[in-house]
């Protein structure tokens, strides 16, 4: 352990250029922020107090960006191979493209028992693109934000944040899971009516004289959905960046063998994550969509 | 945990890539899965109408076949019987013409007879007159006795 402790040490002195492990870390899980200054003028935060002092009025320009990038590239590239698909036998990127349609097809045909058009493509859409802004943790922590200071130096932000994970920022993570409740009450308004809604709410499990009870349990179970749903994406693949960035710092030049084991590891979180998010997403739906429940 | 503005431009990107994804994207792909999904009944279909259609055409030639051999014997059957007719009518007309050249040849045969006894008869009569008037001397008259004469070779 004192070993290890000393190597890191060493390690961290050498590799990060003088920044403590701690520096190092908290450099890499900021963001590069565009907000407004309490001042009230708007502009890049230099530093991470900067950014903390804008409050709410702030993009993450960082992981919004890749979150954008990342979601236009793929549904340009699956557009493109769509264009050009052919019912006859498909070459490979058609069946690549075609065996993740049928797989979203499948689980939403298993998970979905009602009949609507837009929820498939939900959930492509929301699979696909959690499972590439998570493959962003497969790139090593330093190749991006390294280019990013190098580009940026040259407006004088040599010291500026760069996040490629955007689902490592609980604003995508949230932005998605609260756009999945609107439409878990969106539907659930539309299929059940206001009132069986409410109903459901009101006069579940226990039955109508109940009432408060049902109500304790079943509207912190209604926004306990978007929020474990958010957090859970963002918990995961934060504690995996967090684990690279503590490689990375502590182990410096020596970090190869120990990165790949977490990467193998990651791995399977990469696309688990995803796949929960789309699953619950799906079955959440599914539930808005159920016909409201008769006599309570 | 700084929730930002950030949180709001996901939200909206969230709604349009899914409005994105289902107009332009999801479609393309259901279609062709779907057309392909056709091709493949039909084909399967297809083969299995070509299937039938072969055991079909099968069953059919071999009864052709029965038949076709069942009509070979016959035709087979009718030309031996025709042959041996023609042999039949062919001995029966060589028959006839034999026994018709047979009696053709018997009336020759006769007629020559015939012929042959008309001559010997005038030459006997000849003869005789002649020994008759050698005998006689001319003391028969030719006239009176050549009634006679016709009498006798006749009865000849």
């Amino acid at each position: 352990m004192a070993e290890l402790a000393d190597a890191a040490h060493a390690a961290a002195e050498h590799g990060a250029e003088g920044q403590t492990v701690q520096e190092y870390i908290t450099h890499h899980l900021s963001y590069l922020t565009y907000g407004k200054f309490p001042d009230g003028h708007w502009g890049l935060a230099h530093t991470p107090d900067e950014a903390v002092s804008m409050g709410f009025m702030a993009i993450h320009v960082d992981t919004m960006g890749w979150s954008l990038f990342i979601g236009a590239s793929f549904l340009l590239f699956f557009r493109y191979i769509g264009l050009r698909a052919t019912s006859d036998v498909p070459g490979g990127m058609q069946n690549f493209v075609e065996s993740i349609f049928e797989f979203v097809e499948s689980q939403v045909n298993a998970g979905f028992n009602y009949k609507n058009p837009h929820v498939a493509p939900l959930a492509l859409t929301v699979f696909v693109w959690i499972i590439l802004m998570n493959m962003m943790d497969l790139v090593p922590v330093d190749w991006l934000p390294e280019i990013a200071m190098a580009v940026g130096g040259l407006w004088g932000l040599e010291h500026m944040s760069f996040k490629v994970v955007p689902t490592t920022d609980p604003n995508i993570t949230m932005g998605m899971s609260i756009s999945v409740f609107f439409l878990i009450l969106y539907y659930s308004v539309k299929n059940k009516g206001l009132g069986g809604f409410l109903k459901e709410l009101a006069f579940h499990p226990f039955g109508k004289w109940m009432l408060p009870f049902n109500l304790i349990i079943e509207i912190p179970t209604l926004f306990a959905k978007p929020v474990s749903l958010g957090l859970r994406l963002f918990g995961n693949l934060y504690a995996g960046e967090l684990l690279f960035l503590l490689i990375s710092g502590l182990l410096g030049a020596y970090q190869l063998p120990a990165h790949f084991v977490w990467a193998v590891f990651h791995l399977l979180v990469i696309p688990l994550q995803a796949f929960v998010f789309m699953m619950l997403t799906i079955v959440y739906l599914n539930a808005a969509h159920e016909p409201a429940h008769g006599d309570h | 945990m700084d929730i930002t503005l950030t949180i709001i431009g996901q939200s909206v990107a969230f709604f349009v890539f899914w409005w994105f994804c289902s107009k332009y994207v999801w479609p393309l792909f259901m279609d062709i899965m779907e057309e392909r999904r056709q091709k493949i009944a039909d084909g399967l279909e297809a083969a299995t109408r070509a299937g039938k259609d072969l055991e079909l055409a099968q069953a059919k030639s071999t009864d052709q076949l029965k038949v076709a051999k069942v009509e070979a014997a016959g035709i087979i059957d009718l030309a031996n019987k025709r042959g041996s007719q023609i042999v039949d009518e062919a001995k029966d007309k060589a028959k006839e013409e034999a026994k018709r050249i047979v009696a053709g040849a018997q009336a020759d045969i006769e007629q020559e007879v015939n012929r042959a006894k008309e001559v010997l008869r005038t030459q006997v009569s000849a003869i005789a007159i002649a020994g008759a008037e050698k005998i006689l001397e001319g003391s028969i008259n030719q006239a009176a006795n050549e009634e006679m004469l016709n009498k006798l070779a006749s009865e000849l």
